[in-house]
């Protein structure tokens, strides 16, 4: 077995992520936006915008779980093993979310 | 932590780094283990989504059904008080990121500290949610035999324009706002009681910090719950404007 197969250390290794340590700044920053966010989706919420109020809202939302997700979570900083395990499974979600709701728009059609 | 696999390869990386104690001897080095760990945690992570996902697809279902009765009952909950609580999780997440970041630069004074405050944090959102929660007892706006309608079907008038606060609901429409309010304290419920799991093991957590057993390199544990924290914290992200904001124009 040569040592192309075999790394131990995970060093040649494509997915192989440097550790890295997130400081206070970053988090300091990433704090006063969700904070942010969160006075937008409140002010949005009191203005009529019809379907959009809705959207804006879980927009905003997605936003805010992208961040906490991406920086809180670290994802931005891991290996590709992860970043793909992360965004499998929202993808998964999202199929059955999908999916679930074709069944229940087609099953009451005409009468929503 | 010597094995033989490892020893009749090229321990180029061993040479100048001592080894942990928490490394187990199935794992080739401490990144690895680390790496193992973060991936089985979003596993676990993965599988809470499914469960939340459940109960907000049949948010989404019954808010397009019953949306009137959807907007008059959220428009019972408190817009402070949910926008205060937001704020108080994203403190507590915030204080969690700073710890994890204490313990990977070895601060254990620091770290103790911000599990603390991100166990204050994390009570003190129960103890608004307690209120909420107590304020819909006394109005009788818990679903079951003893849900009150009437405050929909009869909606309090507006003391200036003498018109009703709220669109008024046909009764039928008016028994649907239980649906809202079964959902929830379902989502807010299931919530919470991720929370109080959680803060008991950030004591437990607190606990072992305080013997410095995260500050000496080794900080898988304090990560790992980090990620379920803000996991939780995410789950509220969604579950505040769902639930609170639907709908903030009622017919006055």
């Amino acid at each position: 077995m040569s040592s192309q197969y075999h790394d131990p250390a995970n060093v040649n290794n494509p997915e192989h992520a440097e550790h890295h340590i997130v400081g206070p700044g970053t988090y300091i920053a990433i704090y006063v936006t969700l904070l942010v966010f969160t006075g937008i989706t409140v002010g949005a919420a009191f203005i009529d915008l019809g379907v959009l109020n809705p959207i804006i809202a879980v927009g905003i939302a997605c936003i805010k779980a992208t961040i906490v997700i991406l920086f809180f979570m670290h994802v931005i900083y891991q290996s590709k093993l992860i970043k793909m395990t992360v965004g499998a499974g929202f993808f998964t979600f999202l199929i059955l979310l999908t999916m679930t709701l074709t069944d229940y728009i087609s099953r009451a059609w005409g009468r929503w | 932590m010597d094995n033989t696999i490892v020893a009749t390869h090229d321990t180029h990386a061993e040479e100048h780094h001592h080894s942990l104690p928490q490394l187990r001897h199935h794992f080739e080095t401490e990144q690895q283990q680390r790496e193992a760990g973060t991936f089985g945690m979003w596993l676990f992570l993965l599988t809470e989504i499914m469960f939340f996902g459940g109960l907000f697809f049949a948010y989404l279902l019954y808010r397009n059904w019953y949306n009137p009765a959807f907007v008059a009952a959220s428009n019972q909950l408190s817009i402070p008080m949910g926008t205060v609580n937001t704020a108080i999780l994203i403190s507590s997440g915030f204080f969690m990121a700073l710890g994890v970041w204490a313990a990977e630069v070895r601060k254990q004074g620091l770290l103790v500290l911000f599990l603390l405050l991100t166990t204050l944090f994390g009570c003190l959102f129960l103890g608004v949610k307690y209120f909420e929660y107590k304020e819909k007892w006394e109005k009788h706006h818990i679903p079951g035999a003893n849900f009150d309608i009437s405050e929909f079907v009869n909606p309090p008038l507006n003391p200036t324009t003498h018109k009703p606060i709220e669109e008024p609901l046909s009764p039928d429409m008016a028994k649907k706002t239980q649906v809202f309010f079964s959902l929830y304290f379902v989502m807010t419920g299931m919530h919470a009681l991720h929370m109080i799991i959680g803060i008991v093991l950030l004591g437990w957590l607190t606990w072992r910090a305080n013997r410095g057993e995260f500050t000496e390199g080794y900080v898988a544990p304090i990560e790992n719950f980090g990620l379920y924290w803000h996991f939780v914290d995410i789950v509220w992200i969604f579950l505040f404007p769902l639930l609170y904001l639907i709908n903030r124009h009622p017919g006055t």
